[in-house]
């Protein structure tokens, strides 16, 4: 189900955000959160396909949209992570979530006190780091030649444009200094776990039907089912 | 770089000839991640088989992600100044830097 969900903003007002929904089932309301930037694109045909798995297994997940993410209409250069995160959470209790799946730098966006998974998660430093290494690559292509260190000063002081995404200063100097939680409540998947290769690193949106259903069967596996005869 | 002793000079060839292999195995199932391919079509490349601005998935976003693993995987640091078309340009010289930058570390 395609829907939208009220997404409050720093400023009071509310900024009405896509949200798909898949499953009717009770057994538990899952918030998966995809990884920001090129690799939210590259990863959401399998993150439906996860969900459409665990909707199998009794499991209700919702993939909510923040702003400045894939069709919202607020740009991605007045976004923060603190902005991100607030609206993570009240997200999660918008759809009373019980769990959560965040993959890669989505990790970085976890509500505290939510049971769930981190799929191969990826710190904030690295995010940038790579981001920053194909603009690199791109600009060179180009026969412009800016360092690496040149791109990081600039995205600390005033924001700067990272293969076609707008990263304000703000955004830029909290991703560098965030890493993804961990504590009792999260259990990391890792690729080996998960199987096949990390979509994420093609050049295409691609998909995995064994990896979904692997992915979904680890999280089904750890969740009691409400609907079970057995219950 | 430090000079071997000459007793251990036959043992070190073949433990370097060892981490190339290793190397090789390592860096094509990375190229087949980032490329999707099967590990038998990647197990073809030869090192004259082209890579940046020969294969169209290898866009710079793909290259980026390549080194990134590489340097997870292979246990590295790749500088900016180590990134140029020669070592991107064929899949020899993408394994040349691999293992010379292996042995370094």
């Amino acid at each position: 189900m395609i829907a939208t969900w009220p997404c409050p903003l720093a400023d009071g007002a509310v900024s009405e955000e896509l949200l798909v929904t898949i499953g009717e089932g009770d057994a538990a309301s899952l918030l998966i959160i995809p990884p920001l930037f090129a690799e939210q694109n590259l990863m959401r045909r399998q993150l439906v396909l996860i969900m459409r798995h665990l909707a199998d297994a009794g499991i209700t997940s919702h993939l909510p949209d923040l702003p400045g993410w894939n069709e919202s209409l607020l740009p991605s250069s007045e976004q923060s992570l603190a902005t991100w995160r607030v609206a993570m959470s009240e997200a999660a209790r918008h759809l009373d979530a019980t769990h959560v799946l965040a993959v890669r730098s989505g990790a970085l966006l976890v509500p505290s006190g939510l049971k769930g998974w981190l799929y191969a998660p990826q710190s904030g430093d690295k995010l940038i780091r790579t981001m920053i290494r194909a603009q690199g690559i791109a600009d060179r292509e180009a026969g412009k030649a800016e360092a690496s260190d040149q791109m990081m000063d600039k995205g600390r002081i005033e924001g700067l444009q990272l293969v076609g995404w707008d990263v304000s200063s703000e955004l830029f100097r909290d991703l560098q200094s965030a890493d993804f939680p961990g504590g009792d409540l999260l259990t990391v998947i890792s690729q080996e776990e998960a199987g096949g290769s990390g979509l994420w690193l093609r050049a295409e949106p691609g998909e995995d039907l064994k990896q979904a259903q692997q992915i979904a069967s680890l999280i089904a596996n750890s969740i009691p089912s409400s609907s079970s005869e057995d219950a | 770089m430090c000079t071997q002793p000459a007793q251990t000079e036959e043992h070190d060839v073949s433990t370097q000839e060892e981490n190339l292999s290793e190397t090789d195995t390592a860096l094509k199932s990375i190229i087949a991640d980032v490329l999707g391919l099967e590990a038998a079509t990647v197990n073809e490349f030869t090192p004259e088989t082209g890579l940046f601005g020969h294969l169209p998935e290898l866009d710079s976003m793909a290259v980026a992600g390549l080194l990134t693993e590489m340097e997870d995987r292979l246990g590295f640091i790749i500088e900016d100044d180590d990134v140029d078309g020669e070592m991107l340009e064929t899949y020899g010289g993408l394994l040349e830097f691999a293992h010379t930058k292996r042995v370094e570390a």
